[in-house]
Formats: C-alpha cells, sequence, structure tokens
C-alpha cells in the first residue's frame, strides 16, 4: 500500500523540440538538474535512480550509465524498458524502493534526442522494432499502423468519429500554445488534421505525435520530507499497472485493454474514483489513444470519449481538463519523455502557477502512461496534499 | 509484389511455420494437451500451460478483424509498394495473424471482408503468408 508513502518534490524537463547541443545523456542530465534545483536538494542527496532506454545513442545499461555520467553512485539503480508506460512504472518502483526503506531520494528521468540524434528514416526504422520481429515485420507496419488498427476497430465498433480525433489534436496544440516552453506556437483546425498527410489510414500526419528532443525529471523522496520541498510536494495517492500484451497481433482486443485494471488498482489505494479527478493528463501518442484512455479509466462512459473534446470539457477552463501542456501531440514526445511530460505537467498543476495554462480545481491530477500498441499500461493518481 | 522485400527472420520457434510456408501450406502450432492454437509459436502453452504440441495444416481461410492503409513506409524496401494494406486476420480456427491484403481490390477492403491465404516469394527460398479477398 503505497498512499501517502512518497512524494514528488522536485519536477524538470530539459529544453524542448530541437536541441542539437545536447546528447541524450545530457538533455536527462539537464532535466535532473532542474529537478534537483527545484526540490532543493543536490546530485549528492540522490541515492537512487531509474532512467528509460534510449535509441538513438549505443549505450547498453542505461542506469548505470546515466549515474556514471552524473557522476554518483546510487546504492539503487536500474534502466526500466516499459516503452511509454515507463515514466509511471519507474515512478512507482522509485515508491516501492523509497516505503520499503531501499532509498531516500530516488531521481527518475527519460527522454532522448530523437528529433537531432538520428536522421528521420534511421528514426523510422527504429519504430519498426516495436513489430513483432518475425510474425508483423515482414508485412511492412510503422507504429502508426498499429494505431491505426487499433482506431479502425475502435471507430468501428463505438463509433468514435474523424471529427472526434481531429478535435483531440485541437485541444492538445491549443494547450501547447499556452506553454511557455512548447515547440509548437500556432493553432490548428480540425480541418488542418484532416487535410494532412496521410500516415496510415485513418491517422494523418497531425493524429501522431511529434519527434522531439526532450527530457523530464522526478526527484521522488518519503512523504514525511514533503514539507522540505521548496515549491510544494506532490503526493502519490494511487497506482496502479496492467500488462496485456506487447505485440498487436497478440493483444486480447482491440477495443478493450490494460487501463482498466491499471485505473482500477490506482483509484482503489487512492480511496478515490474518476470523478474526483480534478483534470488529467493522458498518453497522447496518436489522436485516439487519449479517448480509449479516457473511456477506459472512467472520465467517459465506452463511446463517448470522443465528445470530452469536441464538447469543450476537456479544455483548461473546461470541466475535465485534459493533457493541459499539449500531450505528445504538441509539446513533446521522445521515447520514454512524453509521459514524463504528462507526470510534470500534472505536478505543475497541482502546485498552482501555470498562469495562462493553469486549472481552476488542482487539488487531484490523473496520470496515464501507456507503452507499447497499448501493450503496458500505468495509471498515477496524485494530489497537491495528504488524503 | 517483389522479391526485393526482405525475408523472414527464422528463429526456433517458428521454424516449422516457415517451412510449411515455403511450400505454401499456412501450419499453425496447436496444444497437444487442450487443443488452443498458439500464434505466435512459443514453447508453452498460453491456455493450459502444456509443452506438448503440433502443427496442424489449418483451411487458410479468415476475415478481417481489423486493417490500414499505409502511406509512409517503415522502411525503404517497403516504399515501392504503398499504399498498401497491413491487415489483422482472424483464421476460421481463431487464430489471429498479421498480413498484407494483396490482389484485386485490396485497397477497397472493409472489417469482416472474408480473405483467403497466398504465398509471397521473399528471397531465395522463403515465402510469406499473404491474404487475397475471398471470391465472394
Amino acid at each position: 500500500m503505497l498512499r501517502n508513502k512518497v512524494v514528488i518534490a522536485g519536477v524538470g524537463e530539459s529544453d524542448i523540440g530541437k536541441v542539437p547541443e545536447l546528447s541524450g545523456l545530457g538533455l536527462n542530465a539537464q532535466a535532473a538538474k532542474r529537478a534537483l534545483d527545484d526540490a532543493g536538494l543536490a546530485l549528492s542527496d540522490v541515492d537512487g535512480l531509474i532512467t528509460a532506454y534510449s535509441m538513438t545513442e549505443p549505450y547498453f545499461m542505461l542506469g548505470s550509465v546515466l549515474a556514471e555520467y552524473l557522476g554518483i553512485e546510487p546504492s539503487f539503480c536500474a534502466s526500466m524498458t516499459v516503452g511509454g508506460a515507463t515514466p509511471a512504472a519507474a515512478l512507482h518502483h522509485a515508491a516501492m524502493a523509497i516505503a520499503t526503506g531501499q532509498a531516500k531520494t530516488v531521481l527518475v528521468t527519460a527522454g532522448e534526442n530523437r528529433a537531432t540524434g538520428f536522421s528521420r528514416d534511421a528514426a523510422v526504422q527504429a519504430l519498426t522494432q516495436v513489430g513483432h520481429p518475425y510474425f508483423e515485420n515482414p508485412y511492412g507496419p510503422l507504429i502508426p499502423a498499429f494505431y491505426a488498427m487499433v482506431a479502425r476497430r475502435y471507430m468501428f465498433e463505438y463509433g468514435t468519429t474523424r471529427d472526434q480525433l481531429s478535435a483531440v489534436c485541437v485541444q492538445s496544440r491549443e494547450h501547447a500554445v499556452r506553454h511557455p516552453a512548447s515547440p509548437m506556437t500556432e493553432r490548428i483546425t480540425a480541418e488542418d488534421v484532416a487535410n494532412s498527410k496521410p500516415i496510415a489510414e485513418p491517422l494523418h500526419m497531425l493524429d501522431c505525435c511529434l519527434i522531439s528532443d526532450s527530457a523530464g525529471a522526478l526527484v521522488v523522496t518519503a512523504a514525511d520530507r514533503a514539507d522540505e520541498a521548496p515549491h510544494g510536494a506532490a503526493w502519490l495517492l494511487g497506482v496502479g499497472e496492467g500488462h496485456t500484451h506487447e505485440h498487436i497481433v497478440s493483444a486480447p482486443s482491440l477495443t478493450r485493454f490494460g487501463a482498466v485494471q491499471s485505473g482500477e488498482t490506482a483509484y482503489a489505494m487512492a480511496g478515490l474514483g474518476p470523478k474526483d479527478m480534478d483534470f488529467a493528463e493522458l498518453y497522447d501518442c496518436f489522436s485516439i489513444v487519449p479517448i480509449i484512455e479516457a473511456e477506459e479509466l472512467g472520465l467517459a462512459e465506452r463511446g463517448a470519449g470522443g465528445e470530452l473534446f469536441t464538447s469543450g470539457r476537456a479544455a483548461i477552463e473546461g470541466a475535465l481538463p485534459l493533457n493541459t501542456h499539449g500531450g505528445l501531440l504538441s509539446y513533446a514526445q521522445a521515447g520514454a519523455s512524453g509521459g514524463m511530460h504528462g507526470i510534470v505537467e500534472a505536478v505543475r498543476q497541482l502546485r498552482g502557477r501555470e498562469g495562462a495554462r493553469q486549472v481552476k480545481r488542482h487539488e487531484t491530477a490523473l496520470v496515464h502512461n501507456e507503452g507499447g500498441i497499448l501493450s503496458s499500461h500505468c495509471t498515477l493518481v496524485l494530489a497537491n496534499q495528504r488524503r | 509484389m517483389t522479391n526485393e522485400l526482405p525475408a523472414p527472420l527464422i528463429a526456433p520457434d517458428g521454424a516449422p511455420y516457415w517451412r510449411a510456408a515455403a511450400e505454401e501450406r499456412l501450419e499453425i502450432q496447436c496444444c497437444a494437451a487442450c487443443g488452443t492454437y498458439r500464434f505466435p509459436p512459443g514453447h508453452l502453452c498460453r491456455a493450459c500451460g502444456s509443452d506438448a504440441a503440433d502443427w496442424r495444416r489449418v483451411s487458410g481461410n479468415g476475415a478481417i478483424y481489423s486493417f490500414t492503409i499505409v502511406h509512409r513506409a517503415p522502411t525503404p524496401e517497403f516504399r515501392a509498394r504503398v499504399p498498401y494494406v497491413v491487415a489483422l486476420i482472424d483464421l476460421a480456427e481463431g487464430p489471429r495473424m498479421m498480413a498484407n491484403i494483396v490482389g484485386p481490390g485490396a485497397l477497397e477492403c472493409a472489417i469482416g471482408d472474408g480473405v483467403s491465404v497466398t504465398f509471397e516469394a521473399r528471397g531465395p527460398d522463403a515465402k510469406v503468408p499473404q491474404f487475397r479477398l475471398a471470391e465472394d
């Protein structure tokens, strides 16, 4: 039981967008320094480290590599790979380590230089590695193709529409435009999305996430140190995971996923439900994904997730603000960084000092990360105080 | 479909599958204890845990569970083929597999359409199962 055991005492992000002057490790180090400064701590305070993975740099043991790069010798150290679910899952592992006394202060980082670290063709080829090497890759799929098949089936069974997919992208961009660090500064329309280049039908270019240089970092520590966080701590109330498959060919369904399980576990631990969430940061590697997640996590009925976006409920001024930083679609995505930016944004919103982007009610936050093809899920319930 | 596309990678779990495909037979691993098909193949039955298995020739008939039309190819080899269909096929016997829909009308396919297996040469020795829309 991890409720109220740990807090996120500091958050940080690297420079976002195209950052050719930094390596992938450099981006992680920049985010780590900013998170530690935010927490009022130093690298010498860190005794635990979890990072994700990199497809741009030729390292193997990335946890040890990052520790070496930062010049620290932690007693708890690993790299994790559950795709986009890695940041939330890493926070889960960090919380378990702290709650069981294995570490006092765990640094969690994720991200890489995916925009400038290799050529676009190499990036696209790296992404095909997510396909099953023996039974999918002979057919030329790429990640958008997998999610396009999810979208097609979901639209077939639940009536999700092209306009609803577009509304997700328009809403995300509107939020990104208000973020001072966002590389995307121009609003878009539903027509822009529908008329953008088809990638894997029904998904078009603007239905797909960005390819960025970016990293984010969290400083996680025991809840009894919450008062020491100079900018305010975010409390972990609940966390849950669900892992149903890796490859789409083995997915038990394309209309029900592991977010149901991860969400139920997180809500139960928090003693709260979907109606108690003030805002949410959902994973949005493709426009269909936050619609499915909103439904799986109980924020909308099955088939009604799209209406959150077309009705304006998902807007920062709406009843249930979603992806208030712009998400992977319009803020940043680099390897495992996308989900990390969602966690960082939730902490910032809970603190209540985000200006034009600030949501009105900010006592509780729901964050969801997913990896693979809706394969691995991790849900977080966070709050601005002990509950 | 040309021979320029890469030959399939073959690992021990799937070797019988690819041997059969090279001879234009679609064979799927099947649990010898409980009869559950195993695709992708593996050492243990995902339903009952048995390590006993045999390989069964299946009808090659199925239906499209979902599909996409790919316009942006993942590798240079596939670039010459865009736009092409990637689909998930539910075989009549139950297992789900991925393939391209090839042949007449492929780009007009729909969820639920009936399909039947065909084989496409890759490299000097290998063939990969593909599917075409059923006659009616």
